[in-house]
Parts: C-alpha cells; structure tokens; sequence
C-alpha cells in the first residue's frame, strides 16, 4: 500500500479575505479523500496539535489546522502567539467560524478532496468545533471536551465567549462529543443538558464519557492523558469520520 | 479545563526576554493549562510589550503553592520597608 504523505504550512483565504498560515496534512495518493479542518485548543497552533494533524492524514484524511492566533501574532511561537490573542480577549465567534469556512473550502479545493469536510476541536476548539458545525454547512462534527457550550464562563472572564444553546437547532452534520466525567469545563450536568438539547431538536449525535478522565485526556504530552480512555476516544473519532466523511 | 479567567494589569516594569531587558506595559495572570510545567493547570504569569511584538514577553509557570509563596514573598518584602504603599492601587510607572 503507497502511504506516502506531506506535511506543510500553507497560506489560504479566512475571514474577512484575510490571509492565514495553516497545517496542512494530506496523503500523496489521489483519492479521493474527505476532509478535516482541526482547531488547536487554547495553547494554540502547537507541536502537539500539529502531530494530531498529521495522524488524520495517516489515517487517509485531508486535514489543515487554521492558525488561529495568525492575526495577533504571525511568526511568533505558539505560546507567544497564544498570550498575545489572550491579552487581546481571545479569538472572536465570527472570525472563528470565518476561519474554518476558509480551511473547508481550501480543502474542498485540493484535488484529492471527494468534497466532504468535517470540523474536530478540543478544549476551546471542542465548543469552536461545535459552533463551526452549528454556522457552516459540514458532513460531521467532533466536539472534545468542549466548555461553555452550555454554560456562560465564569464571571470575570475576559474572553468573548458565550453559551451555544440557541444555536443547537441549526446544527448542520452529526455530532460526535467525547468527554471526561471528572471535567468540571464541561461538566458532566453540562453535558447532560446539551444531550438533552440535541435530543430535542431530533439532530443526529453520539456521546462518549469516560470515568478517571478529565478535561484534556487525549493530550499525550501532558499529566491530563489518560491512555486508555484516548485509545478508544480514537477508535470512535476513526469510526465517525468513516461513516461520514470517506466515500 | 480552560478556565479562560484572566486577570488584566496595565502596568510598566523591565524584564529580560530572549534577547534582552525591554519595557513591559501589560501583565497578564491566569490558572489554566500551563505550556511546559508537568502540570495539569499552573498558575501563569505573562509580562508584555506589545508594541515590541508577541516575542517581547516573559513567561512564569508555577504551581498554586509556589505562586502563593512568591506573593507572600513580595507582600513580606514590602511590608519591610515603611513608606511603601501596603495596599493595592494604581501601578507605579
């Protein structure tokens, strides 16, 4: 089997026409292939991200994670990057969505797409991840571990984030939300409440909640990682992007 | 968890970056996940001068414990010297 692949930083059109870097990850082979737009979590378009990037291009997926923090910090290091949008109250729910439309249609583009996208995040990338799916048109959703969905932060928050609940009705793909029952960002009444929602509006979805996990599980490269919660994590995200991403 | 709370300081003081000793004008303080201490959450320090770029920056990652050490430290310190100012108020430039 030829399992040859690339890895790069591509420039593409975002919100706004503005120009932003992303990661973009795909097979060699032509396809055709569907497509993933991964969004970094909070500590931003990092190594660690990047090696997830590639792992959906191994697994025969066309995958590009936008720089969300290009804007505010181009060049810079991730952690720099990440302060800098932090000090500037963080990135904006209409540039995020604008962003991720950029990313889908980039890879829609590429000529081994066979046109289906869809969008996976984790921590602030799990709610961005849902409410990318609840504004575009896409073929599946993974929401991981996704905070303030449901809730409004606490008080005092700076950053310009606010609850989905009323944007549950205009979810447009199937979701798939992985979560840890010791997570308190979302916590499992949270979760509870936004399967409810999803119940209500009839949308197609599947929840996994695993027990001795917290909030970033998959993260390998910190204490949060809990292996064997990940592997199966996995297995259902390799599961869900199969059933309706591939041709 | 991403706790997003982050406590916003206008404020000048000197730090050393990579290169060298430039001006800050923003600290930023937050407990969220760290980027390099083995540690699930850490309680960060960000000093800025965003005018100098997102590299013009000095970055602390420490442990609650170790974060209520060194405030005590500085509280300590300036109750030692009499003529300090002994309650919070408006950043000395």
């Amino acid at each position: 089997m030829y399992d040859a692949m690339i890895s790069e930083t591509v420039m593409f059109p975002a919100h706004g026409g503005d120009g932003i870097e992303g990661y973009l990850a795909r097979p060699l082979a032509p396809g055709p292939y569907g497509g993933v737009v991964v969004i970094h979590h909070m500590p931003g378009y990092d190594a660690a991200t990047k090696e997830i990037t590639r792992n959906f291009a191994a697994h025969g997926y066309l995958a590009l994670m936008p720089n969300l923090y290009y804007r505010e910090a181009p060049g810079a290091s991730p952690d720099d990057a990440a302060a800098a949008a932090r000090s500037r109250g963080g990135v904006p729910d209409d540039r995020l969505v604008g962003d991720v439309a950029g990313a889908a249609s980039y890879l829609k583009a590429l000529t081994s797409s066979n046109g289906k996208v869809g969008v996976i995040g984790y921590c602030s990338g799990g709610r961005q991840s849902f409410l990318a799916a609840c504004s575009l048109d896409l073929e599946a959703a993974v929401d991981c571990y996704g905070a303030f969905v449901v809730r409004t932060p606490p008080e005092g928050a700076p950053l310009n984030v606010i609850p989905l609940m009323d944007k549950v009705g205009d979810l447009s793909c199937p979701l798939l939300g992985l979560f840890g029952n010791d997570d308190q960002f979302p916590s499992p009444e949270e979760v509870d409440e936004l399967e409810q929602a999803l119940k209500a509006h009839g949308k197609t979805y599947e929840f996994h909640r695993y027990d001795g996990a917290s909030h970033a599980f998959f993260a390998i490269d910190r204490p949060s990682y809990r292996p064997e919660q990940a592997k199966d994590g996995w297995q259902r995200i390799w599961t869900w992007f199969a059933k309706y991403l591939a041709n | 968890m991403c706790t997003y709370l982050t406590e916003h300081l206008d404020m000048t003081g000197s730090g050393k970056g990579p290169g060298n000793w430039f001006r800050f004008t923003e600290a930023l303080v937050y407990y969220d996940h760290p980027q390099d201490a083995p540690l699930e959450h850490s309680v960060n320090l960000d000093f800025l001068a965003p005018g100098e770029g997102p590299s013009a920056r000095i970055a602390i990652e420490m442990s609650p414990e170790a974060a209520r050490a060194v405030a005590n430290a500085i509280m300590a310190t300036l109750a030692s010297f009499p003529g300090q100012p002994q309650t919070a108020g408006t950043p000395a430039r």
